[in-house]
């Protein structure tokens, strides 16, 4: 028997972390303490300065200068290291973008699919190398365009996609085996998938050479977007099922993307959504164990995708933790062996919540601080938004701007010339391990509150990021932050930019055309298929990928696929957030 | 609906109501939810109608609710279909006292139109919560004053 009871994983790890101390040579720190007294403190009688208290959006507090002394707790060589080496601080490959740039990949999707269609077609020849697809809310929430909950909204703010047809439509003319695709959609994500395969097919491409993402992150749904179908145990079953789907059957395909974007739009600070959004990691790599997958059968084609907002060297220190972390976990929790199951590959989008519907030309800066940011903490792929989205769905003009914004870094700042660049520097290594730290604080909350289902149904986890977002409010309401055009430098404007109007005949073209498809169609086949659907969302055993992509081909319906689960699984209501 | 002259002057008195809705398919809940905050730190008296909620069940809640005020907020672009409807719904249900305001992405021509049907506010990104919080109990002291 055990005397002494051992901590959690996460409890050693924190205190692992507090408990290391490197020697730092003793004449730097009486230079430090000297500097403090002798100069900094005068300094301060004679000019103050400009604020009492200077901290992150994490709220953490920070000094006037960092010096080796403030990373006694980080080691040059285990926690650092060199990129392309565990724990991969400094980058997921050795060479970085000296070899490969980033990928710019936007996300676009509006209207009809011929509309969307034409727009990947111009993103392609203006040099964009992966495509990235936005759909409308009646597709996101799995309804068809001529339900009566999808009125208003069909093709609003993105594609809409209600069958098979669709999908043939927005990728006409482009080769799937030569581009890789990313598909945002989560609740109705293995239909999607299920459509592309299909699409794949009739252009005779194998689902082998197939590449992309869907997003499918639906714990992230629950907690911050809210685009949710069934129950989180249902689409937590379907998820499970396309991990074993795609682990056998599309070996370049990337089925999930953990996604702490909307985690931090919805509000929270850097910290929760480093830690909220590992913590959905985490949880799917139990999900893909608990179904038989060995870690490193599935962990390498995880894949994140982060956000990139204003408060520069904390995104920074953001991403740099985050590999980190997921390294070190999967490592060390999940006995991973494989180094691409170490790896945290991510994908980046600047914030859509920091641009300004005022003076909304300044959004341009914006949106290259952050793409600078995400570069210098060694973003994978990254999407820059348009100056004009505080408005609408961007123009062709402003979307050019936002790709023209990431060649310039690319091109002619050299920032992507030397790996990354700010590893070393005391404050960015300081306020890396702070996230890092913060980070593993949350993991061992959220793991005694009964794990990540458990602080989504008891509302936890939304409740502090609305907290944070009214804080972050109050701030700004209180001039304590300043937001340049909002509460400070203001101008009187008349209608300051042109936005982008959607063709109201999307709606109309989309309801004709999916009330005419089940005119058209084998209604039989389509009955048949859907029934064999059911009998797969009640049978645990089953894999549901097979029936849907069945379904899809037999041209049932998104909706009518996915209200064969609203049948089955039900509905989902949040619990109370106030 | 006849109402006693007391059940007026105790609604007149009372602290104001107010139900916070995203009618329609939008899960962008972040504006509502510090609304909701910043309404209850006002003094007011705030109904949160959750997520996804049909125009008909907005409109049957405020009135289910006795609310003096709906506030409405989307950001998926279906503001000139949803915000009307429920206006609508609510004058169906007898609910035409009840103030409607709303906010979101909403361009300057749309919120013109939104205007001329009662729908107010219509808000966008980065406005001060005063200029909102000012603005409704402006509405609803006149609304009051009204019914008097």
């Amino acid at each position: 028997m055990k005397t002494v009871t051992e901590g959690s994983f996460w409890e050693n790890k924190i205190k692992s972390i507090r408990s290391k101390k490197r020697e730092t040579d003793p004449k730097l720190e009486s230079e430090v303490e000297r500097w403090y007294e002798k100069v900094y403190l005068p300094s301060l009688k004679k000019i103050p300065e400009r604020k009492k208290e200077f901290v992150t959006t994490s709220n953490i507090k920070l000094k006037a200068v960092y010096t080796p002394a403030d990373i006694k707790d980080v080691d040059p060589i285990e926690d650092i290291g060199l990129p392309g080496n565990y724990p991969f601080t400094r980058g997921i490959h050795p060479t970085m973008y000296r070899s490969r740039l980033w990928t710019m990949r936007m996300f676009s999707g509006f209207g009809a699919p011929e509309d969307t269609n034409r727009r990947l077609k111009y993103l392609l020849s203006h040099g964009e190398t992966g495509l990235s697809i936005a759909f409308d809310m009646p597709t996101l929430y799995g309804y068809d365009a001529d339900d009566p909950r999808a009125f208003g909204e069909v093709g609003r703010c993105g594609v809409n996609v209600s069958s098979l047809d669709d999908m043939l439509r927005i990728f006409d003319g482009i080769p799937l085996d030569k581009v890789s695709t990313s598909m945002t959609i989560n609740a109705p994500a293995a239909v999607l998938m299920a459509m592309y395969v299909a699409v794949a097919e009739s252009q005779g491409v194998q689902k082998k050479a197939l590449r992309g993402t869907v997003q499918t992150d639906i714990l992230k749904e629950y907690i911050a977007q809210k685009e949710w179908a069934f129950p989180p145990e249902a689409h937590m079953r379907i998820i499970r099922d396309m991990m074993v789907y795609s682990t056998k059957e599309m070996p370049q395909w990337n089925y999930i993307s953990i996604s702490g974007y909307h985690i931090r739009e919805a509000g929270s600070n850097a910290i929760q959504e480093l830690a909220f959004t590992l913590a959905d990691g985490f949880a799917y790599v139990d999900l893909g164990i608990s179904a038989g997958l060995p870690v490193d059968s599935f962990a390498p084609r995880l894949s994140f995708f982060f956000n990139c907002t204003m408060n520069f060297f904390e995104e920074i220190a953001k991403f740099r933790a985050a590999r980190r972390i997921w390294a070190t976990v999967m490592k060390e929790k999940y006995h991973a062996k494989d180094p691409r199951s170490l790896i945290l590959r991510f994908h980046t989008q600047t914030s859509g919540a920091s641009l300004t519907w005022q003076q909304p030309l300044n959004n341009i800066v914006r949106t290259s601080i952050e793409a600078l940011a995400a570069v210098l903490g060694g973003t994978q792929s990254l999407h820059t938004n348009s100056y004009d989205e505080a408005w609408a769905l961007p123009t062709e003009k402003a979307a050019m701007i936002a790709l023209r914004t990431q060649q310039i870094i690319a091109e002619e700042t050299g920032v992507a010339d030397v790996v990354d660049p700010l590893g070393g520097s005391y404050y960015v290594e300081w306020l890396t391990r702070r996230l890092e730290e913060g980070a593993y604080e949350y993991f061992d909350k959220i793991e005694k509150m009964g794990g990540v289902l458990q602080a989504i149904k008891s509302g936890y986890l939304q409740r502090e990021i609305a907290e944070t977002a009214y804080q972050t409010q109050r701030k700004i309401e209180e001039g304590d932050s300043v937001i340049v055009g909002v509460n400070a430098y203001k101008i009187r404007e008349k209608k300051p930019i042109d936005i982008l109007r959607i063709d109201e005949r999307a709606q109309q073209l989309q309801i004709t055309r999916v009330k005419k498809l089940r005119e058209n169609r084998d209604n039989q086949k389509v009955a048949e298929a859907l029934d064999l659907l059911k009998q797969a969302f009640r049978d645990d055993t089953k894999n549901v990928m097979y029936p849907i992509i069945n379904a899809v081909k037999a041209r049932a319906t998104l909706g009518e696929i996915m209200n064969v689960g609203r049948e089955v699984y039900g509905s989902w209501s949040e619990p109370y957030l106030l | 609906m006849v109402r006693t002259v007391s059940s007026v002057i105790k609604k007149n008195q009372r602290r104001i109501r107010i139900l916070v809705a995203k009618p329609g398919l939008d899960g962008h809940d972040r504006g509502a939810l510090v609304l909701c905050r910043a309404f209850r730190d006002a003094g007011m008296e705030v109904i949160y109608a959750g997520l996804l909620p049909t125009p008909e069940q907005v409109a049957q809640m405020a009135v289910d609710e006795d609310v003096d005020v709906v506030a409405l907020s989307l950001l998926n672009g279906a503001h000139m279909t949803a915000f009307p409807k429920v206006k609508r719904e609510l004058e169906k249900r007898g609910g035409k006292n009840i103030v409607v305001v709303g906010g979101g992405i909403i361009p300057d021509d749309d919120r013109k139109k939104l205007e001329k049907l009662g729908i107010t506010g219509n808000y966008g990104p980065g406005t001060p919560l005063k200029t909102i919080i000012d603005h409704i109990v402006k509405r609803v002291k006149k609304e009051r004053w009204l019914e008097k």
